[in-house]
């Protein structure tokens, strides 16, 4: 399973501590990850299910490519980390 | 008069109270956090605050009694129909407007937003639904972004005699108004100008850049604008406007308050223009007119200048119920209060963050 941890700046806003979640994509992982946190779709991703243009998910490191379908692969043991981005401000 | 103000800022939200001849800030709110909306529903004392967080897009909350807020829903874009539409499908960007539907519509609340979805609750917020009879109207498709990257609505005028008629305002995207609470819609700013376009679409109403409308409440056929490039006046309900090109000392500005009693006295707060977006001489003033618009007063007492660069945005300035009191706050965090019409300002502040919404209380 992966390791989905937040960044403490979405902690504020929402309950979402380190969670493992079963998936194939980033997009599964995420949903998977939604399902688990009441509210937490809504700051993640926008109308859409598109990543918000300010938060980057990392898969071991390394930043998301498709931002839009969220097709990126993830490990079975993947780490994942959901931060806000710097050009946010 | 209202002893009590709302002060949405990049920063939070601010309540302040008047106690003898004193403004105090009372409470916070979402300190840190940027407010783009804020609103005290005076029918059912709701108060309602709208974030946009930047990295984790818009949120509202909502509070019976200003001080315990809880989050609700926020108007939400459909989903694209397939893959292909979904990277360029809408989504929520900016809650822009706030108001309350009429004293016959007990929760009922309209929300404006960019990229130009106007959106209505029956409960307080807790659901949202896109007016899809303006969102699918296509000349939709003709609007654009005026200072944003996408076109928004910042106005929302309730009729006071009758709720079913709502007029919105679009930056840029003219002025449109329903009778029967947007089921149908008219597009209504014929005689706007457009200075921003090739010369045969200027008066083009579907495109015009209508900063903000005002309604007078007791004279409701009757609203106000600052446009981009110059005031208008309708007095027929939005069929036709009518620039005013005596404004003092510029006709550039962003907000505009109408008198609730008097549909012929209005204030503005000039800058120098499009290209200079900094008060003329430097000096903030605030202009009224008392004839419609035939001449203006310009009024500076208590305000800063020379060397003042405060700009007030387009919901920074609002007037009480009982036309009385008036209240303005700037681009540099600067908070005034004027007591006898806009004629002198006691300042409040001058520290707080950029102020983008004002509001009265009861």
């Amino acid at each position: 399973m992966a390791s989905v941890q937040f960044t403490p700046h979405l902690k504020r806003h929402v309950q979402c501590d380190k969670i493992d979640i079963d998936g194939v994509t980033i997009g599964e992982v995420l949903r998977g990850a939604f399902e688990q946190y009441d509210k937490l779709r809504g700051y993640v991703v926008d109308d859409q299910g598109r990543l918000r243009q300010h938060v980057v998910v990392f898969i071991d490191g390394e930043p998301v490519k498709d931002r839009v379908h969220l097709q990126d692969s993830v490990a079975a043991d993947a780490e994942v980390y959901v931060m806000q981005a710097l050009s946010g401000g | 008069m209202s002893d009590q103000l709302f002060v949405g800022t990049r920063k939070g939200v601010f309540t302040l109270s008047k106690s003898g001849e004193e403004w105090k800030i009372t409470q916070s709110a979402f300190v840190g956090d940027n407010v783009t909306m804020f609103l005290a529903d005076q029918r059912d004392g709701w108060f309602y605050t709208a974030l946009n967080l930047g990295h984790f897009g818009c949120k509202l909350h909502r509070s019976s009694d200003g001080i315990l807020w809880e989050e609700c829903a926020v108007p939400v874009y459909p989903v694209a129909k397939d893959a292909a539409e979904k990277e360029s499908a809408a989504s929520l960007i900016e809650i822009w407007a706030l108001e309350a539907g009429g004293p016959d519509q007990d929760q009922l609340l309209w929300c404006g937003t960019i990229p130009g979805g106007l959106f209505r609750s029956a409960d307080r917020g807790t659901t949202w639904e896109l007016v899809t009879s303006l969102w699918e109207r296509e000349e939709r498709e003709q609007w654009f972004g005026g200072g944003k990257d996408h076109p928004g609505i910042h106005s929302i005028c309730v009729d006071p005699r009758d709720s079913q008629h709502v007029t919105v305002g679009v930056s840029c995207g003219g002025v449109w108004t329903t009778f029967d609470a947007g089921t149908s819609w008219e597009l209504r700013a014929s005689g706007m100008r457009a200075e921003y376009m090739p010369p045969e679409q200027a008066n083009d109403p579907n495109i015009q850049d209508p900063h903000l409308v005002v309604n007078c409440r007791e004279a409701p056929d009757c609203y106000w604008t600052q446009h981009h490039n110059g005031i208008f006046k309708t007095t027929d309900d939005g069929k036709s406007w009518h620039e005013l090109p005596n404004a003092k000392p510029s006709v550039f500005g962003f907000a505009v308050a109408v008198d609730p009693l008097d549909p012929q006295t209005a204030w503005f707060v000039p800058a120098v223009n499009d290209e200079c977006r900094v008060p003329v001489d430097n000096r903030v003033v605030v202009s009224r007119t008392t004839n419609g618009g035939k001449s203006f007063e310009v009024f500076s007492d208590g305000l800063p200048g020379p060397d003042a660069y405060d700009i007030v945005f387009r919901h920074s300035l609002a007037i009480s119920n009982n036309g009385q009191r008036l209240v303005m706050g700037s681009s540099t965090g600067s908070l005034w209060v004027s007591d006898d019409r806009g004629e002198s300002w006691q300042v409040i502040s001058t520290h707080l963050p950029q102020i983008y919404c004002v509001r009265f209380g009861q």
